[in-house]
């Protein structure tokens, strides 16, 4: 004698459950087998209720009915409440079967048993359902609604079963403060901060909003993933493509995969430029005046493409003492020699009180080309960075390697990170004397003495004073043994 | 500065931080007014392409810093775009993503401006306006700047989730070369505070729950790899330590990438990912299967294997400890055995009341068998016996062995499972 077609009530699988244990109850006190049942799950039977053939009354009849439902209830437990919510038709017969076996086959420990086909299958759907819950959590993407008086929210997403009643509590956990509607295709839940209540689904394309906040999410998700390190397949199994349609940061997916390959040369080009000015230095031991002459043609950087002229350094190869500045500027530029323009005049002054004579030092810059923007008929300095101070550092070193002076000056910070790297700092170091394991001379840090020109008028002197000082001190000082 | 621009740059500046995680912290929505809540499990709201979750609005506050580290984009010595936001924007973004489902919270770190305190207390800020203005109730994960007042700390751990301070490389002498400002010493410091602050806060709770939480989700820290030359024993010593002294939740490691205007001193390659892939596979075998930091490694071999995981190099280096019986092993030596994990561990131990497991069973529950079975006894399987498999002595018989000395049986079954290994998934 099987038992006819009980269709489900599509929209809500929580009374749809509810009626299948009610119902499994008769079934199962009436010794009923599972394969003497039929149950149906078809859709053309929305809105209809299971049809038992027992009426309520009928059902009420059982003596306990209520107590061996909430006995049925509590031995499938939570995976087969979440597997009622399955989208697969089967799933009914799937539960029937497990409480017979439960409750008629001797079977106590059935569910214990994981390599059982039954047992397993249950296990298989419950997941199914909580990972579509799981994923619902992550890929609803609430909209703004536009001209809502108040704030208001809506939002589409397609899950993989018929979780909306069981995922609500979640939004109105999280989001409880807001007022919103998530619409799915068979369900909708709409929170207006007091209660929540359910209505049919609706197509995707009837939500469509547009969020401005939108631009800003793509705008960080594009910023955010390293292109250095696609794994395209990890992404898809974990966002699978059927979600992707209502993800706004999914639209822009394609550009980035596409754009990444560049993003990663430009990374690696970035960095490799630091070969800077290496391929462009003559052999080892050649003259000072043919390495000036050779740098003459260095392309090491991009600001060599600005300047007129290469600046090299100056002064008698036997040099003892060795300036290294920054980098030339406008008139040095023009002049094609270090330490011409108004700098270069305070320094000479400063050298005078100091009692050196410029003849007998060797003066250069750490970066031998003038950068600056232009701007109408002059030219802006710009200071160089550190990227340009590396690429420039091969003409320093050789420089000292050939000149070898037993005192290196340095005037400012760019000089001394050219030496020691970017590290350096001038207000530490000042007033110390410093050695570096590749340089035989003692150096010694002090400013730039366009510093002082740039100072307030007041302060100038005292500057002067103490940069004046700075280079007696350098000069004076014992040698290192 | 326009808000997209500064968003753009200081998310490009974050993205090397690969902590994203939100788990291990509970927040309900106490009233009603509150946004969000934090329910102990993490969501990964979306994926990008580089295979990584999204789960919270990863930021630098500002990409200005004072510190010179070399394998740092942002170190002062760099010439990326710079930016800053203000504490209203950075809320400000928080919020409406937040409130659009994209994020779980909010992942802030910065750059040092002017001194860890003032970096750290601006941190601190940005938290205390989201919980105590907006009324945000989701994740926070802040970094705790090394070296920051314990005062500050204390204000930071309060409002947040989770509060880690970076170690970046294994030993004092990386550091030194790589990071100059930084010292062991100072992070140490900065961990035990947190620590310390973390045990307090427990205890008191325990006394009464009204007692404030503190960083309710623990701490974590971030290894670099593959831009000095320290080893992985000396990583995962390291790693081992912080585990055990700071009770860290979690050290992540991440492969130096190539970074633009990195310092020339480093390498210009691909990031080494498979080398962080094992590192993080060891670690897993630290914290989940028992297995000491000293096992993963040995003195010959100081680097984990980049073609077998090591786990699989562990038994091959262990022949004796196999084969283990998987109808009769403890739950430890279970662990132990290749192509097993967990959760399959789990199913065997409760399988195998009901029944003897057989290798049907196993593949069942998806164990790679594949680099599994030379390790096991099951019901209808035992691996080949080295005296009386014939196969062998044939072998033995036709193969190469003037050069080398015959392989044992055993080792040689073993290494065939590793070759199996070789073609398994990465």
């Amino acid at each position: 004698m099987p038992v006819p077609a009980s269709p489900i009530h599509l929209l809500d699988p929580k009374a749809s459950y509810d009626a299948f244990l009610t119902l499994s109850a008769s079934l199962l006190l009436a010794r009923t087998p599972p394969d003497a049942i039929e149950w149906n799950d078809s859709e053309s039977g929305a809105g209809s209720l299971f049809d038992p053939t027992l009426t309520p009354d009928e059902l009420a009849s059982f003596p306990r009915i209520d107590e061996h439902t909430s006995r049925i209830t509590e031995r499938l437990g939570r995976r087969g409440k979440l597997v009622a919510h399955h989208a697969d038709p089967d799933r009914w017969d799937l539960l029937y079967r497990i409480a017979y076996r439960l409750s008629h086959g001797r079977e106590r420990d059935l569910l214990n048993d994981i390599l059982d086909p039954d047992t397993r299958k249950l296990e298989t759907l419950s997941h199914h359902v909580s990972r579509d819950m799981h994923k619902m959590k992550a890929f609803v993407r609430f909209q703004r609604v536009r001209d809502a008086e108040d704030e208001q929210y809506v939002a589409w997403h397609r899950p993989d079963h018929r979780i909306m009643r069981l995922i609500a509590p979640f939004f109105v956990g999280r989001f409880g403060a807001m007022r919103w509607t998530i619409f799915t295709p068979h369900e909708s839940a709409t929170w207006d901060g007091q209660s929540l209540t359910f209505a049919e689904g609706i197509p995707a394309d009837q939500v469509n909003e547009h969020d401005q906040v939108e631009e800003l999410w793509k705008t960080y998700y594009a910023n955010i993933f390293n292109p250095a390190r696609i794994k395209i397949n990890a992404m898809v199994k974990e966002m699978p493509k059927r979600y992707w349609a209502t993800l706004p940061e999914a639209q822009i997916i394609e550009d980035l995969l596409q754009d990444a390959p560049a993003r990663v040369r430009r990374m690696i080009e970035a960095q490799s430029t630091s070969a800077g000015a290496t391929p462009f230095l003559p052999p080892r031991d050649v003259p000072l005046t043919v390495l000036a002459e050779e740098a003459q043609a260095c392309a090491g950087c991009p600001i060599s493409e600005m300047a007129t002229n290469t600046v090299f350094g100056e002064g008698p190869p036997n040099a003892r003492i060795m300036l290294i500045g920054e980098q030339p500027g406008d008139e040095e530029d023009r002049a094609a020699r270090p330490f011409v323009g108004p700098a270069g005049q305070l320094l000479n002054h400063a050298l005078t009180a100091a009692n050196l004579s410029r003849e007998d030092l060797y003066i250069t810059n750490a970066v031998k080309h003038f950068k600056y923007i232009p701007k109408g008929s002059t030219r802006l300095h710009r200071r160089a960075n550190p990227s340009e101070i590396r690429a420039c550092k091969p003409w320093l070193d050789r420089e000292i390697e050939s000149i070898d002076p037993d005192t290196i000056i340095l005037l400012g910070a760019t000089a001394g990170q050219s030496i020691f790297g970017a590290g350096y700092r001038l207000h530490q170091s000042r007033g110390h004397r410093l050695t570096h394991p590749n340089i035989r001379a003692t150096i010694y840090p002090t400013i730039h003495p366009a510093k002082i020109l740039r100072a307030p008028k007041h302060e100038q002197p005292q500057m002067l004073e103490d940069f004046i000082q700075d280079l007696r001190t350098a000069t004076q000082s014992p040698s290192p043994s | 500065m326009e808000l997209a621009r500064k968003l753009a740059i200081l998310a490009d500046a974050a993205k090397y931080d690969a902590s994203c995680a939100s788990s291990g912290s509970k927040r309900s929505r106490s009233s009603k007014d509150m946004l969000g809540d934090t329910n102990g499990v993490g969501i990964c709201h979306s994926y990008t392409p580089d295979g990584r979750c999204v789960s919270l609005l990863k930021l630098l506050l500002t990409n200005y810093c004072i510190y010179d580290c070399r394998f740092c984009v942002n170190r002062v010595s760099s010439d990326p775009p710079r930016a800053r936001f203000t504490v209203d924007e950075v809320v400000w973004l928080t919020v409406e993503f937040y409130k659009r489902n994209y994020i779980e919270g909010l992942f802030l770190s910065s750059g040092i401006i002017q001194s860890p305190d003032y970096t750290m207390e601006r941190l601190a800020e940005i938290a205390r306006r989201l919980r105590e203005v907006e009324k945000f109730n989701g994740y926070i994960h802040l970094k705790a700047i090394p070296g920051a007042d314990p005062a500050l700390l204390d204000r930071a751990g309060r409002h947040c989730d989770r509060l880690s301070a970076n170690i970046e490389l294994p030993t004092d002498e990386d550091l030194q070369s790589f990071a100059p400002e930084k010292t062991i010493e100072t992070v140490d410091l900065t961990m035990s505070c947190i620590k310390d602050k973390r045990d307090e806060s427990r205890a008191e709770r325990k006394v009464s729950r009204k007692a404030p939480k503190f960083a309710p989700a623990g701490q974590s820290t971030q290894l670099i790899v593959g831009a000095t030359p320290s080893t992985d024993t000396t990583i995962l010593a390291q790693s081992s330590r912080l585990y055990i002294q700071h009770k860290l939740k979690r050290v992540y490691y991440s492969a130096f990438s190539p970074i633009p205007h990195a310092d020339g001193q480093l390498p210009a390659t691909t990031p080494p990912l498979i080398r962080e892939h094992r590192l993080y596979q060891a670690d897993w075998l630290m914290r989940f299967y028992g297995y000491t930091a000293s096992e993963i490694t040995t003195p010959d071999n100081p680097d984990l294997s980049l073609n077998l995981d090591p786990k699989h190099a562990w038994a091959l280096r262990n022949p004796d400890f196999f084969p283990i019986d998987i109808n009769k092993a403890s739950r430890k030596a279970l662990l132990r055995i290749p192509g097993i994990g967990v959760r399959n561990v789990n199913r065997i131990v409760k399988a195998r009341k009901s029944k003897r497991l057989k290798l049907a069973d196993l593949r069942t529950f998806r164990v790679a068998l594949n680099r599994a079975q030379a390790f096991i006894v099951a019901a209808d399987w035992s691996p080949p016996d080295p005296i009386n498999d014939p196969l062998n002595h044939e072998e033995e018989k036709t193969a190469d062995t003037l050069k080398h000395a015959p392989e044992p049986a055993r080792t040689k079954h073993l290494h065939d499972a590793g070759t199996a290994a070789l073609f398994g998934e990465f």
